[in-house]
């Protein structure tokens, strides 16, 4: 293909939403007035299980400014049930989901009661003013006691089993039976691992409003997915679709956390379809953090078999997973995504997974940067690392002993996936380079002779991850109830200008800038002459919106389609135009030209005169615009090597990030800037996992971590600089040779922090520590004593004060 | 944020806020920097129904000399204490703790006098206003009135101010040359100290003369390492290490944390 001279794919462009961004001009949700606008309020459970025996919202409904207070009764005949898209089984359990629980709590934090008036401030006031009586029902927390069955968290299924769900690889054909080689290993290991619970924690809080004019329903949604929330909430409320008009305007970060179809969402349309009044609800940070839907959360039992000399010949993996109350969105699929990478990079001749998915009295979990992909990687990472420790072998050799090769591309693993290419060596050079890791052992060496007092440790982590979500029939396979393509249209107006309109949904990534910048590059015109529509249904009639680092790889694709099939046209116009042979045109920055002439059109003129079409060639329709869905027939797979090396405090138990290396490989590259900012975030919330965040709950289910008081982000002041760097291999699936990097930086981070946390103090007698590495979980390891889970002795920015209102 | 209701009152002097204070009776707020009132407010912990914002006096603003001691004004900023000479000159101790206070945003806003009154034991300013033996000078319907710090923290959130009366100015005797370190540790930046302890020394010929150590978070107010503080007197500073060991006898995370940062502080501070 050919291309301006300069090519803009590869440029690290300034974003150009940012300007509206950083400055205020633009129009989140909550900024959103309409005339007679009513807002809503929600009360919400404080217990976690109980039965509602009665709500008395008389004091409400007398209070200044109050509108109506509705009670999950009010609503029990026309809510229906919150969508789960992704039943993994066929006999899986699934409750039904109110948006506003009726005579039933199952997790606190649940909608009880709303209150609508004309200020957030007086429909706030009126919560306090509606009580409820709760009959305690026994609240199930741990899943391994939630999985006797001796409380139920919804007792009508008559279990707390959700589903089991397993793949084999003697089972599938891909490989052979993982109890076979566990018989005949001659270095069996078996570990369990938490994966803590997680809280998305996105900038701007979840906000919605809903206008009704004339029959017709506008949504406007923080929301990550603006056209599956459509066809949802069409199918929930009976509301006719073409009747539903979504818009996302700009949304500030989701991280997986706005995959939703929410209770609010549902709820601010069924009262804005009651009242015919406009209605809004913001929510606070601590409404958000208990009732949006949390992340991670699993026990991962993991058996490694090998052969002495470093081979690993077999990987079985047990989990449990936490589905919370609920099944949410794709709740149940989250662990699921696991399954085809706990085998990663490496070759294994065995493998089997088995998931069962356990319900409790939490808030429902679904995705989380990364879902399913971290959990994996930080399995498989963990037990190289404890392989490498058992046999006393280099843990970069073992884990080089055991991937795949770069001359083996394209490789079908044990988990049935085909790897289209990849060069493991080549990251994990340049990484090893930047970091100076045989410094960095000698280093060790002599803190560890001398008994510093300050140890230091190094982890690795090589990873590989499936992105460009997802071949449809690959969905369909998985019992996925959505297809996985993507789409894309081009729009050429008469000044010669460009309107792209894509099916994804940005919320933070900058796609306005690299979707303008692959245009600019396919179509030869300048970057600033492109406008990017995305995230209302109304421009944007489809699309599968913005998840699993699928917008480039399969968004971006469908946009070179649809800009070829434009220049496809304007090539048969531009050589009617100059009267010459379609074979002898050719086109370069931007022009057509006849081979060896001088005589040329540029595709603005060409796009004016199909505009115009005053002389188009028999048969050809007017207007020079093109539309074009993709649908993927593989996923892509990022890869890298991340390297960190941690100081240990020993006498306090601080953790300190000293150096931290990335070297991804995400394939061809459009904007180098945007890609190094998703790996610092990224980075900085796989980090957080090892090290600060953790949602935790007291006996009673109530979330003690409901403020950033008390749920740690970290931030810049708290990373280190982080030393980045590529190597690129292409995608093969896609023309742009694109593989994604939304989840990357997350998805190694993790496992790289606990393993170097462990190489520092392994020596030390400490064989693992639970996440997030507290400075008191890891002085207590250090002393011999036994983690009792107890919460944390530090607080944020209340200091002593509890969000639960006591003192700590 | 949405706080439930509340009047906003602006008084126009000292005397003024005591008689609205009055007034208003006792759910009414005086409110400072708002720095930790704000979010108790947010999250209707509390609902004052009266808010007395005092941040228009400006004679509770500023350091001033008073011979033997500082006069800190209640209303002075933490950005303010960090950058005033006479504290760099005669309480190094203050300005090296308030630099480690949340972030520069909060530093602007928050007060001096707001971080004793809110009395949260993870405060960083309430040990070493301890350890430095500073006096409340507080005022009220009577009039005014003096509380030395080790009687003004009584425990979690609470300290000797009565209801209708108004921390003016907190009075630090000089610390001149005294040389001082805060070990603080805490797990993000903006958050609050697991446990910190502040030390000031006075050195003369490689000789500790006099050392005064405070300790941050470790009970329900400041705890003043008064052992420690008597170890050191007359001894040479490879003394620290051994008296270190004093700042607490338990066998806790916190009692740890204890004894390393106090050894930490002291050795800093001499170094
Ligand atoms: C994110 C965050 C992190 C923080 N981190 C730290 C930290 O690491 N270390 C630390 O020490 N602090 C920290 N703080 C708190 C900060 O130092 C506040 O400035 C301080 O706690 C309160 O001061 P203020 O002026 O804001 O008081 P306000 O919030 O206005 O008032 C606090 C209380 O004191 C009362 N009060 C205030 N002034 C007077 C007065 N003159 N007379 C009588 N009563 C009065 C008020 O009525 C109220 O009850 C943090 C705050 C935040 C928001």
């Amino acid at each position: 293909m050919t291309a301006t001279a300069e090519s803009e794919v590869g440029k690290a462009r300034l974003r150009k939403e940012d300007a509206r961004l950083i400055t205020g001009q633009t129009r989140w949700t909550d900024n959103l007035q309409l005339t007679g606008m009513l807002h809503m309020a929600v009360l919400r459970s404080p217990v976690a299980h109980a039965r509602i025996t009665n709500v008395d919202v008389s004091r409400a409904t007398a209070m200044p400014g109050v509108a109506l207070v509705l009670t999950g009764e009010d609503f029990a005949a026309e809510q229906g049930s919150l969508p789960c898209a992704w039943p993994i089984t066929e006999d899986m359990k699934s409750p039904a989901a109110p948006a506003i629980a009726v005579d039933q709590v199952n997790f606190a934090g649940e909608a009880v009661a709303v209150v609508i008036a004309d200020s957030a401030y007086h429909a706030a006031d009126a919560l306090e003013a509606i009580d409820v009586d709760y009959e305690d029902l026994p609240v199930v927390l741990d899943m391994e006691e939630a999985l006797r069955d001796n409380d139920l968290v919804h007792p009508d299924l008559g279990t707390n089993k959700c589903a089991t769900w397993v793949f084999d690889s003697a089972e599938a054909g891909s490989g052979t039976n993982v109890e076979d080689e566990i018989a005949a290993a001659e270095v069996v290991l078996e570990r369990t691992f938490k994966q803590q619970r997680l809280i998305p924690a996105f900038m701007e809080p979840r906000s919605v409003v809903v206008d009704v004019t004339a029959g017709m329903y506008t949504v406007w949604s923080a929301t990550q997915i603006p056209h599956i929330l459509r066809w949802m909430l069409s199918a929930v409320t009976g509301i006719s679709e073409h009747k539903l008009r979504v818009i996302a305007p700009d949304v500030g970060g989701g991280f997986g956390g706005k995959l939703q179809v929410t209770p609010e969402e549902l709820l601010c349309l069924l009262i804005a379809r009651r009242m015919g009044r406009p209605v809004k609800w913001t929510e606070s940070r601590t409404e958000s953090m208990l009732s949006a839907h949390h992340g991670r959360d699993q026990i991962q039992k993991i058996t490694m078999a090998a052969r002495r000399d470093g081979t690993v010949t077999g990987l079985k993996v047990e989990l449990l997973a936490d589905m919370g109350a609920y099944l949410r969105l794709v709740t149940p699929g989250v662990p699921i995504l696991g399954a085809f990478m706990f085998n990663s990079i490496y070759k294994f001749a065995g493998y089997r997974f088995v998931c069962t998915n356990v319900f409790t009295n939490k808030v429902p979990t679904d995705a989380y940067r990364g879902a399913g992909r971290p959990e994996a990687t930080f399995a498989i990472e963990r037990m190289m690392d404890e392989l490498a420790v058992e046999l006393g072998m280099e843990p970069m050799k073992l884990r080089e002993m055991n991937w795949i090769k770069h001359e083996e591309f394209p490789f079908t693993t044990v988990a049935g996936l085909t790897y289209d290419s990849g060069n493991y060596e080549a990251a994990t050079a340049r990484a090893m380079e930047l970091f100076g890791y045989d410094e960095l052992r000698e280093e060790q060496a002599r803190r560890r002779a001398g008994g510093d007092v300050v140890q230091l440790g190094i982890g690795i982590s090589t990873y590989t991850e499936m992105c460009g979500l997802a071949p449809s029939r690959v969905l369909g396979a998985l019992r996925y109830g959505a297809g996985g393509w993507e789409t894309a249209s081009i729009r050429m107006l008469p000044t010669g200008k460009v309107e792209v309109i894509t099916g994804t949904s940005p919320h933070g990534q900058g796609h306005e800038t690299v979707w303008s910048q692959i245009v600019a590059d396919r179509l030869g015109v300048p970057f600033e002459d492109v406008e990017v529509l995305h995230g209302d249904t109304a421009t944007s009639h489809k699309g599968m919106d913005s998840y699993g680092s699928r917008s480039l790889a399969v968004g971006g694709t469908a946009l070179v389609h649809a800009a070829d099939k434009v220049l496809a046209k304007a090539k048969t116009l531009a050589a009617h135009m100059m009267e010459c042979d379609e074979a002898d045109v050719e086109f370069a920055s931007g022009s057509f030209s006849v081979r060896g002439t001088s005589t040329a059109r540029t595709l603005g003129d060409v796009v004016l005169a199909a505009h115009v079409a005053h002389d188009l060639p028999e048969g050809m329709e007017p207007g020079m615009d093109a539309d074009a869905t993709f649908d993927p027939d593989n996923f892509s797979y990022p890869h890298g090597t991340h390297l960190c090396a941690t100081e240990v405090d020993t006498e306090t138990g601080l953790v300190k990030i000293s150096r931290y290396v990335a070297v991804d490989d995400v394939g061809t590259v459009v904007n180098p800037l945007i890609v190094d900012g998703q790996v610092h975030g990224g980075l900085a919330q796989g980090i957080a996992q090892a090290l600060y965040e953790e949602a935790t709950h007291d006996e009673m289910g109530t979330l003690t971590t409901a403020t950033f008081a008390d749920y740690l982000v970290p931030s810049a002041a708290d990373l280190p600089a982080f030393l980045t760097d590529r190597t690129t291999t292409p995608a093969t699936s896609n023309p742009l040779g694109a593989k994604g990097v939304g989840e990357a930086g997350t998805i190694a981070s993790t496992p790289a922090v606990v393993n170097a946390v462990l190489d520092a103090v392994r020596h030390l007698g400490v064989r693992d520590i639970d996440m997030p590495m507290s400075p008191e979980r890891v002085w207590t390891a250090l002393q011999g004593r036994e983690d009792t889970g107890a919460g944390e002795v530090a607080a944020g920015g209340l200091g002593s004060i509890d969000a639960q209102g006591g003192q700590a | 944020m949405i706080p439930a209701d509340f009047r906003y009152l602006f008084p126009s002097s000292v005397d003024e806020a005591v008689r609205m204070l009055a007034e208003e009776g006792e759910d009414a707020k005086i409110i400072a920097g708002g720095q930790s009132l704000v979010p108790v407010l947010r999250m209707r912990l509390a609902a004052p129904t009266a808010l007395i914002d005092i941040g228009g006096l400006t004679e509770l603003t500023g350091v001033r000399d008073d011979g033997d001691s500082l006069l800190i004004g209640a209303m002075t900023t933490h950005y303010e204490v960090q950058r005033d000479h006479l504290v760099q000159d005669h309480a190094l101790l203050l300005r090296l703790v308030t630099d480690t206070i949340a972030d520069p945003q909060i530093r602007h806003r928050g007060t001096f006098g707001g971080s004793l009154c809110h009395a949260d034991p993870a405060g960083d300013l309430l040990a070493p206003a301890l350890a430095l033996d500073a006096v409340m000078i507080i005022a009220g319907p009577g009039g005014r009135r003096e509380v030395p710090a080790a009687e003004f923290f009584v425990d979690y959130f609470t300290t000797a101010l009565a209801p209708d009366e108004i921390l003016i100015d907190v009075r630090v005797p000089k610390y001149t040359g005294w040389r001082a370190h805060y070990e603080k540790l805490n797990r993000v930046a903006q958050a609050w100290s697991i446990v910190a302890v502040a030390a000031t020394v006075q050195v003369r010929d490689g000789v500790i003369s006099a050392a005064r150590v405070g300790l941050t978070n470790v009970g329900s107010g400041p705890v003043r390492a008064v052992d420690v503080e008597a170890a050191l007197v007359g001894q040479p500073t490879s003394a620290i290490s051994e008296a270190a060991r004093l700042a607490s006898s338990g066998d806790g995370y916190k009692d740890n944390l204890a004894r390393v940062l106090t050894g930490r502080a002291l050795t800093a501070a001499v170094g």
